[in-house]
């Protein structure tokens, strides 16, 4: 469904991602773990078209998809909870989601917005309230209810989990490992890589701008270099 | 007690004023955090567009249309060609262009349409009401009706339609706004075109009161900032009690003081509301966890 080759992009002179290789069949949770300044998010922005690409191709359903400016993506089904959430701090919980569903005017937005609020029931209470006011995890949650109003086909996650409590950690991830039974394709970006790659079905390993091992989930969590760097056990 | 009654229907009148201008304010900040200091020039547009297409043998109110309009289109050439070629800038630095947008049209204007002041006859005659031993111009009537009428329709505009909402979203977080799929060049443009066209109105309204000249705009700026400051800036209720508030404050200086003290008004309300207030009346509180 997506189809990544050859992807460079850059900050000004800095070339950040190499030349990434990468691929999500449908009905995937694809996650890519590496360290902090990998270029995980940079690769994500390249996908949803808020970071410019300077080299290589992205497909969507065998569209090629490089050049489409980012607020036409998500029409073909790609959305994006992005890193920091990034939600709308001003406008209440509500907005926030009916915004999610910028494109669609139709009945479905209403019964989306229900099933977001049976997902997320603390943001059915805090729904009138403005979002900046919600705790970290309340807004990670808006944030990727937010993105399921757009109705994705392929939903980019941008570390969900970070600066969590641990239970919410782990709410999170029961939630993203749900998606699948609403046949949403993921990918996951994430630091935690244990808890990511714990969920995913498949799994990249990226350094410094380059992917350096993929592989089925399951053997990536068992592989002893994995296990050393990214796993501390 | 009539004499109150006068100061209060002046101020009334050119609180209206005050109060469009400020809502052409709110509309650009709310989608960009930029105060459009060329906001004045709009309304000064409005204005002398009408009076000279109306000396061409338009109707008043096609004249009127038609200044509305061109001023819109005004609004989003300067969009286009100043600040979206500056996208990425500092908010301060596109203020600065958007001085400099302005002191360009004023030039412009004084080049097209000379130095003089110009008029255009009022909408309904000009014989007053009385009201309780004071007078009010049927015009004045026009000017706080258009103000009135202004700030009801953005406010449907921003609480009710989903466009409005786009606009916050994008001044809020523009990264996020283009991931749920808002094209936030066209927001940006519709903001200025929606501004301008607000300034227009306001001089149409008000140009058969105070007469136009190509350098009204910068006055009407100020103090339109002023008021949208006083009412805290970004919403749309604070332009419209701001502008109010300003304008009878100002009729009550100059008719209780000295007229020589009008101006100082606005400019001692922006003092104040910086000191003692700088959300304003209606200003949005800031609560933000991270």
């Amino acid at each position: 469904m997506l189809e990544i080759s050859e992807l460079r992009s850059r900050y000004g002179r800095i070339e950040v991602l190499h030349g990434i290789d990468l691929n999500v069949q449908q009905g995937e949770i694809v996650t890519v773990v590496g360290a902090n300044g990998a270029g995980k998010t940079t690769l994500l922005r390249c996908i949803s078209g808020t970071q410019p690409v300077s080299g290589g191709e992205i497909k969507f359903r065998n569209d090629a998809i490089t050049t489409v400016p980012a607020f036409k993506r998500i029409g073909r089904g790609i959305t994006q909870s992005p890193e920091g959430r990034q939600i709308f701090t001003n406008l209440t919980v509500e907005e926030n989601l009916r915004l999610g569903a910028f494109l669609f005017k139709d009945d479905r937005v209403d019964k989306d917005m229900q099933d977001a609020f049976e997902m997320f029931p603390i943001l059915r209470e805090k729904r009138n309230l403005t979002a900046g006011g919600l705790s970290g995890g309340q807004q990670q949650m808006l944030a990727i209810a937010r993105a399921l109003m757009g109705r994705p086909n392929c939903l980019l996650l941008d570390e969900p989990s970070m600066g969590l409590a641990p239970i919410l950690v782990q709410q999170i991830f029961d939630v993203v490992q749900n998606l699948k039974s609403l046949d949403v394709t993921v990918l996951l970006v994430e630091q935690n890589a244990f808890g990511a790659l714990k969920i995913a079905d498949r799994g990249y390993v990226m350094e410094t701008g380059r992917i350096t091992m993929d592989g089925p989930a399951a053997d990536l969590i068992a592989d002893p270099r994995i296990r050393e760097a990214y796993l501390g056990i | 007690m009539s004499e109150l009654l006068q100061f209060l229907f002046s101020g009334l009148t050119v609180g209206a004023v005050y109060a469009l201008v400020a809502l052409g304010f709110t509309i650009i900040y709310n989608a960009s955090d930029v105060v459009n200091f060329a906001q004045g020039e709009f309304v000064m547009l409005g204005g002398m567009l009408t009076v000279f297409a109306y000396a061409a043998g338009l109707p008043l109110i096609l004249a009127a249309i038609v200044a509305i309009i061109v001023t819109a289109a005004v609004g989003v050439a300067l969009n286009k060609l100043a600040i979206e070629p500056a996208r990425g800038a500092p908010v301060v630095s596109l203020i600065i262009i958007t001085i400099g947008a302005s002191i360009f049209l004023r030039g412009v204007a004084q080049v097209l349409f000379g130095k003089q002041i110009h008029r255009f006859p009022s909408f309904s005659g000009d014989t007053p009401f009385r009201i309780g031993g004071a007078t009010i111009l049927p015009q004045s009537l026009w000017v706080i009706a258009g103000g009135l009428a202004v700030f009801y329709a953005l406010y449907l505009f921003f609480t009710k339609t989903l466009t409005g909402k786009a606009v916050l979203a994008t001044s809020n977080n523009r990264l996020a706004a283009q991931l749920v799929g808002i094209n936030t060049n066209w927001v940006m443009t519709l903001s200025f075109a929606l501004s301008a066209g607000i300034g227009a109105l306001a001089g149409v309204l008000v140009t058969p009161i105070t007469n136009t000249s190509y350098d009204v705009g910068i006055a009407l700026a100020l103090k339109g900032f002023a008021a949208a400051m006083l009412g805290g800036m970004g919403n749309p209720k604070g332009a419209l009690v701001g502008g109010i508030l300003l304008g009878i404050i100002e009729a009550m200086t100059a008719g209780y003081l000295s007229s020589q003290y009008k101006d100082a008004a606005a400019f001692v309300v922006i003092l104040l509301v910086l000191f003692i207030m700088p959300q304003g009346l209606f200003g949005a509180k800031q609560t933000e966890r991270v």
